[in-house]
């Protein structure tokens, strides 16, 4: 990879305040596109989200978000970024506790 | 006969939690927990109401594998994950092969292909990623083995043995031929785990008297993306909670309750053995392989509804190679965060080109 790709571009077309922006973001697929988009949904300021992966062999995803009330949908998407970040996080303590109790069956497999 | 399956009105089935499972489709398959969706209610983003609905419980763990429920999240998370314990989560393996003699029936491309399917035992932590094929190899980012097997005849051989294992002194090429040689640093790094095969016991090649075997093997690390021999995991799969809903405004006839039974999976259905009653043991609706069977017959439609809990994944992790399965989630979980942190950074830049004076600078088409 090239340094000088950089990871997000807005598109030509974006609206000046960045109320309606398509961005590409590079070296990413589904596994952060659909989750991203997802969290954005779940934005009530958020009037359309969604996400494309324009063509298999181009190593990037577009994502395009719309906002109600001319709001910036770059604030949108670093919330949704950092909402995420919270997720991994709960899923992780979740996941910790719950192997540290062990409540559950263990068993040995031959390999 | 297409039966008519318009048992989405069943008591019991509903349309926000359920994915409806029918004779010839699905129904109701997306999730529609977006605020806006339905009137007068939020639905947006809220980590207390997250945090109370999330559950993650293990259920199985065994020396190779991992099952745990994953509930209340949405399916393009758990997809996340999953893809990520694929495609992301680095592992070391041999990436270059050198071939200083190989005289063996295997030709060279076959064997180091082979070769760096082995999975070994290395932690990745240890090692950095080379970033580019031609980046100067080094005692982080390489680890180097020798394979050096040569078949003779054994003299010891009891008369008459046919078994080339008895004939010949390595007639078998295994991975636990593979010596590690230990480069710079790396003797004091990895000295209490030394970099061997996982399975000391895969045959690579087989090798007759004469023959032998001489190569280098550069071990690197990397992602399952890029080559399938560095993914971590053999699968890594979920599938969402099966739900048998019985319709109570039209219970199974008595006399046909151990044919119902046995349109499911076994241990699905419980029977009473006096009233024939049946009744769907919640434990073990797990098992049910959805074989929609009993959609079959007509003297039961109308009586069930199978779904799917649309929030409810039940993961399944085989591990192959270094990581112990419970080790995995978390890996997976630090490879989402990093890229999740990597994403916020160039946004947080952009955000910052924005804030000044100059307008937006439009990348094109």
């Amino acid at each position: 990879m090239a340094e000088s790709t950089p990871k997000i571009k807005i598109m030509k077309g974006a609206a000046a305040d960045l109320s309606a922006a398509t961005y590409q973001i590079f070296d990413e697929s589904h596994t952060i596109g659909n989750a991203l988009r997802w969290m954005l949904m779940k934005n009530p300021k958020v009037e359309f989200c969604g996400y494309s992966v324009p063509h298999p062999s181009e190593n990037l995803i577009q994502l395009r978000i719309q906002m109600y009330d001319e709001m910036s949908s770059l604030t949108a998407l670093l919330e949704a970024l950092s909402n995420l970040d919270s997720l991994c996080e709960t899923v992780e303590d979740e996941y910790r506790s719950s192997l540290g109790s062990g409540a559950y069956e263990r068993w040995v497999e031959k390999s | 006969m297409p039966l008519p399956t318009a048992s989405a009105s069943i008591t019991g089935f509903d349309p926000r939690r359920h994915v409806g499972v029918h004779a010839e489709r699905v129904s109701h398959v997306s999730s529609t927990d977006y605020p806006g969706h339905y009137p007068d209610e939020d639905n947006s983003w809220d980590l207390d109401k997250f945090k109370q609905k999330l559950k993650l419980k293990v259920q199985r763990l065994s020396n190779r594998s991992i099952e745990f429920d994953f509930v209340g999240v949405d399916a393009s998370i758990a997809n996340a994950f999953r893809r990520i314990l694929i495609a992301e989560v680095p592992t070391v393996t041999v990436e270059r092969v050198y071939v200083w003699d190989n005289t063996s029936v295997v030709v060279d491309e076959i064997l180091a292909q082979r070769i760096g399917l082995i999975p070994l035992n290395v932690d990745p932590s240890f090692m950095d990623i080379k970033e580019n094929p031609t980046d100067q190899a080094t005692d982080r980012n390489t680890l180097v083995f020798r394979l050096r097997v040569a078949c003779t005849r054994n003299k010891n051989a009891p008369k008459g043995s046919t078994d080339p294992k008895e004939l010949y002194v390595n007639s078998d090429v295994l991975s636990s031929h593979l010596e590690w040689v230990p480069q710079g640093e790396q003797m004091t790094v990895m000295a209490g785990n030394p970099p061997a095969p996982t399975n000391p016991n895969i045959v690579l090649a087989k090798l007759r008297p004469g023959q032998e075997i001489d190569m280098e093997l550069h071990a690197i690390k990397g992602v399952g993306k890029d080559h399938a021999k560095f993914c971590p995991v053999a699968t890594a799969s979920y599938r969402l909670l099966p739900d048998i809903i019985l319709n109570p405004n039209k219970p199974v006839p008595p006399h046909l309750a151990e044919k119902f039974q046995k349109c499911f999976s076994p241990g699905v259905i419980r029977v009473d053995p006096h009233t024939k009653d049946v009744s769907v043991d919640k434990e073990k609706a797990r098992n049910e392989s959805m074989s929609r069977e009993v959609y079959r017959h007509p003297e039961f439609e109308g009586c069930v509804q199978l779904a799917r809990v649309r929030d409810h994944f039940l993961f399944k992790i085989e591990s192959e190679g270094f990581y112990p399965p419970e080790r995995l989630l978390p890996e997976a979980i630090s490879v989402m965060r990093g890229k999740i942190a990597n994403i916020r950074r160039a946004a947080e830049a952009l955000l910052e080109d924005n804030d000044g004076p100059r307008d937006v600078e439009m990348a094109d088409g």
